[in-house]
């Protein structure tokens, strides 16, 4: 049991110039990024996008190529490499859809390794999730279904309250009940123990209301983050007769744009303030808001602009 | 609730609890949900609930009791309703006339239609 408070524990992070390669193709390229403490984060971006590799390097389990990864807190002060380095690594908890379990141990082994590692772990919160997941205790690891597996990795990175926690695409194994039940015990949980918490995911829609900030990768690198608000009503697509959309949309950078005879279709980023809506009006035109998958799916697109 | 993906949640929460007031299902100082209570209910992050509530403090249509929570402000009613009734004209009576003229309902259908729907 913990009496720290969130401004003690909860973890920020902060990547400079970071670099990870395989084989010298760079899976992270020069990233440089800040993620506040105490907040929910959204890691999104497409397969092969970075992420995970991401996740692995901020929670030390590879070392950086080039760059460093620092972590912080008001009780262990700021500049933390994670890699080899039980202070930082022992309060953050990375959990991947592999589960990183022993097979062959018990389900109850596996919470007990747990408990031993984590110095915040709540063994109250982990009985209750495993009832509530009803997960077999004396059950092996390795003949755990694969939607129980995952669920097993969810309550160790619940339980672990960890000052920082990442979900690394943990719960896609699991079913849409069981999903269900993952946000709400999240949700409920992060309420009573504010935390850093990153959720690295591609189905964007399925989390967007538990997230305050988004990062977006593509290709290794930073498309672009944001607080998860500004980014729902930051594009907009404009509608009408092509020409009257070109010279509209002349000053905005264009996201996507589509021609069905003389109609055309155009999606921009950046705000529209009322009186260009009403310009845009005049001019008989359609203005519509474009949705955070939306704006997800453009920014990451093979020809993708950056925001 | 389901949430629009394509407008700010918390602009979204903040018009729902306004809704809710309007229409009398929030009454004048009574205690609305907490952020948590809110974010958990609505499946929402705790940080945009509290950002919707915040604005509507701004407002003046909610207020905080210290260590209590939120209520519902005593003149917020009439506040929303004197804000919506400024703008009834604009946002739906000149679009109904709009769309009357375009698919041709004579107009003359149009009051004798508002005149028997609103004394029914």
């Amino acid at each position: 049991m913990t009496t720290s408070t969130l401004e003690d524990t909860a973890l920020s992070v902060r990547t400079e110039n970071l670099s990870v390669r395989f084989g010298g193709v760079p899976a992270l390229d020069r990233l440089d990024l800040r993620l506040a403490p105490g907040k929910i984060h959204g890691l999104l971006g497409r397969n092969g996008s970075g992420k995970s590799t991401l996740a692995a390097t901020l929670a030390g389990f590879r070392r950086p190529d080039e760059g460093r990864v620092l972590l912080g807190s008001g009780d262990i002060g700021a500049a933390h490499e994670p890699y080899e380095n039980a202070v930082a690594t022992s309060r953050v908890c990375l959990i991947r859809e592999s589960g990183d379990l022993v097979g062959a141990a018990p389900v109850r082994r596996a919470i007990d390794l747990a408990a031993s590692l984590r110095p915040y772990w709540d063994s109250e919160l982990a009985g209750n999730l495993m009832d509530r997941f009803e997960i077999p205790l004396n059950k092996k690891v390795q003949k755990l279904s694969r939607g129980k597996k995952s669920a097993l990795g969810v309550v160790l990175g619940l339980a672990s309250r960890a000052p920082l926690t990442i979900f690394d695409e943990s719960y896609l194994g699991m079913d849409v009940p069981s999903r269900t039940l993952f946000y709400d015990a999240l949700l409920a949980d992060y309420a009573e123990v504010p935390r850093t918490i990153v959720l690295s995911t591609h189905l964007v829609s399925e989390v967007s209301a538990m997230l305050e900030e988004v990062v977006i990768l593509d290709n290794g690198r930073l498309v672009t983050q944001a607080p998860v608000d500004t980014l729902r009503g930051r594009g907009a697509s404009i509608v009408g007769p092509a020409a009257a959309v070109d010279e509209f949309t002349s000053g905005f950078t264009v996201l996507a744009q589509e021609r069905l005879g003389g109609t055309k279709s155009t999606t921009v980023l950046g705000d529209l303030d009322p009186a260009l809506v009403t310009r845009a009006t005049a001019a008989g035109l359609e203005i519509g808001p474009v949705g955070l998958q939306e704006l997800f799916v453009h920014l990451t697109a093979p020809t993708g602009v950056r925001a | 609730m389901v949430f629009d993906d394509r407008s700010p949640i918390y602009l979204q929460i903040a018009e729902q609890i306004k809704n809710d007031i309007v229409t009398g299902a929030l009454a004048e100082d009574e205690q609305v949900m907490s952020t948590n209570q809110y974010a958990a209910f609505y499946r929402i992050n705790p940080a945009t609930a509290a950002k919707g509530f915040a604005q509507l403090v701004d407002e003046g249509v909610l207020y905080k009791k210290r260590g209590i929570g939120m209520f519902v402000s005593p003149n917020a009613r009439l506040l929303l309703r004197t804000g919506r009734q400024d703008s009834f004209f604009a946002d739906v009576v000149d679009p109904m006339i709009r769309e009357a003229k375009a698919i041709g309902v004579p107009l003359k259908d149009v009051v004798q239609h508002i005149r028997t729907y609103g004394e029914a």
